[in-house]
């Protein structure tokens, strides 16, 4: 379990200073995929480098498994990382590079061979063993970096966006065949990415980050069907947002009124302190459905209709002025389909939107 | 279509050739020529007011490394240049290793500074080299010698009594030489290290590696390539180095740059400044092969 209490990092100094950590706590439990979520410069990677021990924190505590981390150099530290460039040692084989944590360790030459051997099957590379780095793909490099950083069972792997470099397919191949690792490694792996879909299909939780700061940790579904505030509902997926007015809270629901004047309840998130006044609802585009008019809670007119092979969006330009977008899965009905133009109803069910955080 | 393209090569084969003929003219005349001239004088019979007489001899070739005594006509090692020879080979390789020690770890130093501060210690590591060789030697001379500054600092804080003779020896040479050579050392290392990435550092560090460690099994090899050509740059200008031996050595610890002078100055003996000149050329162009092969098949086995 690693503790994070507090980290705080400031590059610079007077004027020019930047938070890139703003007081940042967090815990990640043992044998977690635990994925760091945010746009460049959200302080994900140096929150990584203090981890791994690059970067000395300019305040603040971690620990692992109960023992201080930031007071040991990072060869002392039980966690190794998957750089984003690989930084594979060119001057090395393949073999030698999964061997180099082993021998700087002191193993004896048996057990490194053995253990060298083992990685090289499970990142399914023994063809390569004898190749210089240089002489092998994009890919298998990927899996070189992913081997060498496993082979002395560290009891944390970080990896700082590994994938970001492979192209869309190979990136597929390597989610899934991080996830199968990860499970079967039984590590705890701490992954940074700014790509939303790879956070979604690999963790255990995520932690969505922001201007150096924490917004929400969550498992995926947590995160994409009740994100928590604006920054959040917006950076990941497609999201509705909706102005509306707060009437009461009723078993943590919260019974709003839309532009239109329907009533409706949405969830809130946890420890929500308004009753009143106007607050912003958020709506994925596949959670709300069209209607003929007067059968919804917000009417309106379809602009545009967008065809995209496995589902269409709706385009509706709402009578109080709004844009909403409405995802619908295709059927091979082709009667179904809407046109431009239509007069429609947008259909939310009660309870789907999500008030957001102010 | 291939008509046009055998044209075009042959016209851009002329090209290429006509831009290189102001260079091979230039390295024909001014450096083979004169190196012909040198063998050809080394077979020759040294006059009696220098030049030679144009008559075929071996002798000079024999007194590159004998010499027959006067009276029994016995033929011995010639002690002297031979001890020359040893000293000119001892003084380099300690010259390249002591700018090694020094230069390695300043390359290390600058390539590691923010990149808009680097050009300014560069700046700085070259300053020397604006300066008149002769006159940077005097420098060391005054610093050295038994009244130079050193030696008054030391007297002065009470450390020593008498002065530490340390002009006109071996180490004063050794000195004298590094600080000159220093720069080509560095020039070579610092341009390999700044190329390096220090995610290899990181790397290194985050596999358990300690600084030592780091410094052996990472950098060390991927600047090695800096280390040959500047270890390379220090010694061969160091095995025929003139100046600084001359000055700083004051005649009494002669290397081989002094011994060639000598035969072609007072000695009046050209064939053999002609001889050992090109010895010390044999010299520099075995030790090069040997460490070029060295290299070379380590690196093969790495790569």
């Amino acid at each position: 379990m690693i503790q994070i209490d507090n980290i705080t990092k400031i590059f610079g100094t007077g004027a020019e200073s930047v938070a890139a950590l703003d007081d940042v706590s967090v815990t990640i439990n043992s044998n977690e995929f635990f994925t760091l979520l945010g746009p460049s410069g959200c302080g994900k990677t140096t929150l990584l480098r203090v981890i791994a021990g690059f970067i000395a924190p300019t305040g603040g505590q971690v620990s692992l498994d109960g023992e201080d981390l930031l007071s040991k150099p990072p060869y002392t530290r039980p966690v190794n990382t998957v750089f984003q460039s690989y930084a594979l040692f060119p001057h090395l084989t393949v073999r030698q590079n999964i061997a180099f944590g082993l021998e700087m360790l002191g193993r004896p030459k048996t057990e490194v061979s053995s253990t060298v051997d083992e990685m090289l099957s499970l990142v399914q590379m023994t063809q390569m063993a004898d190749r210089k780095t240089s002489e092998i793909s994009g890919g298998q490099q990927q899996r070189v970096a992913l081997a060498r950083a496993l082979a002395p069972r560290p009891k944390v792997l970080l990896l700082d966006e590994p994938l970001s470099a492979l192209d869309f397919k190979l990136r597929k191949e390597m989610q899934l065949e991080l996830k199968r690792l990860q499970s079967e490694t039984g590590i705890t792996f701490v992954f940074v990415t700014h790509d939303q879909a790879e956070a979604l299909t690999m963790s255990d939780r995520i932690a969505v980050m922001s201007a150096g700061t924490i917004r929400q940790i969550g498992n995926p579904r947590d995160i994409y069907d009740h994100p928590a505030e604006r920054f959040v509902a917006d950076f990941i997926g497609d999201t509705n947002f909706l102005e509306a007015e707060l009437l009461s809270i009723e078993d943590d629901m919260a019974r709003i009124r839309l532009a239109g004047g329907a009533e409706t309840f949405a969830r809130t998130v946890e420890g929500e302190s308004r009753d009143s006044g106007a607050v912003t609802i958020a709506t994925r585009p596949e959670h709300a459905t069209l209607a003929a008019s007067g059968e919804g809670l917000l009417s309106g007119t379809i602009c545009e209709v967008v065809y995209l092979g496995t589902d269409t969006h709706y385009h509706v330009d709402l009578d109080c002025g709004a844009r909403f977008v409405v995802r619908s899965q295709n059927q091979p009905d082709q009667a179904q389909d809407r046109k431009a133009g239509e007069q429609v109803d947008v259909v939310i069910a009660s309870g789907i939107g999500q008030v957001l955080r102010d | 279509m291939s008509d046009l393209s055998a044209n075009f090569q042959r016209r851009e084969r002329r090209l290429r050739f006509l831009l290189l003929s102001p260079v091979m003219l230039i390295l024909l005349f001014a450096a083979s020529g004169p190196l012909i001239i040198v063998l050809i004088y080394s077979f020759l019979t040294p006059g009696a007011y220098g030049n030679v007489e144009w008559s075929f001899s071996i002798d000079a070739w024999f007194n590159v490394i004998l010499k027959r005594d006067i009276f029994t006509g016995e033929l011995s090692f010639a002690d002297a240049h031979l001890t020359v020879f040893w000293r000119s080979i001892k003084l380099s390789l300690m010259t390249a290793i002591l700018a090694f020690l020094l230069g390695f770890p300043t390359a290390y130093f600058i390539a590691t500074r923010p990149r808009r501060y680097r050009d300014v210690w560069m700046l700085l590591i070259m300053i020397p080299f604006w300066t008149n060789l002769l006159i940077r030697t005097f420098a060391i001379m005054e610093l050295i010698r038994n009244e130079g500054t050193v030696n008054t600092l030391l007297m002065a804080a009470g450390i020593i009594d008498q002065p530490i003779q340390m002009l006109y020896t071996e180490f004063a040479i050794l000195m004298g030489m590094a600080y000159v050579y220093l720069p080509l050392m560095i020039l070579p290392v610092y341009a390999s290290m700044e190329r390096l990435d220090f995610s290899l550092v990181e790397a290194g560090y985050d596999l358990y590696a300690t600084r030592w460690q780091v410094l052996r099994k990472v950098i060390f090899p991927l600047v090695k390539p800096g280390v040959v050509a500047g270890s390379i740059l220090v010694f061969v200008p160091c095995l025929g180095a003139y100046v600084t031996p001359r000055v700083l050595g004051g005649g009494r610890q002669l290397m081989l740059g002094n011994l060639i002078e000598l035969q072609f100055g007072q000695l009046r003996n050209w064939p053999l400044g002609a001889a050992l000149s090109l010895t010390l050329l044999a010299i520099v162009m075995v030790a090069l092969i040997f460490y070029v092969r060295a290299i070379g098949r380590e690196g093969a086995s790495n790569v």
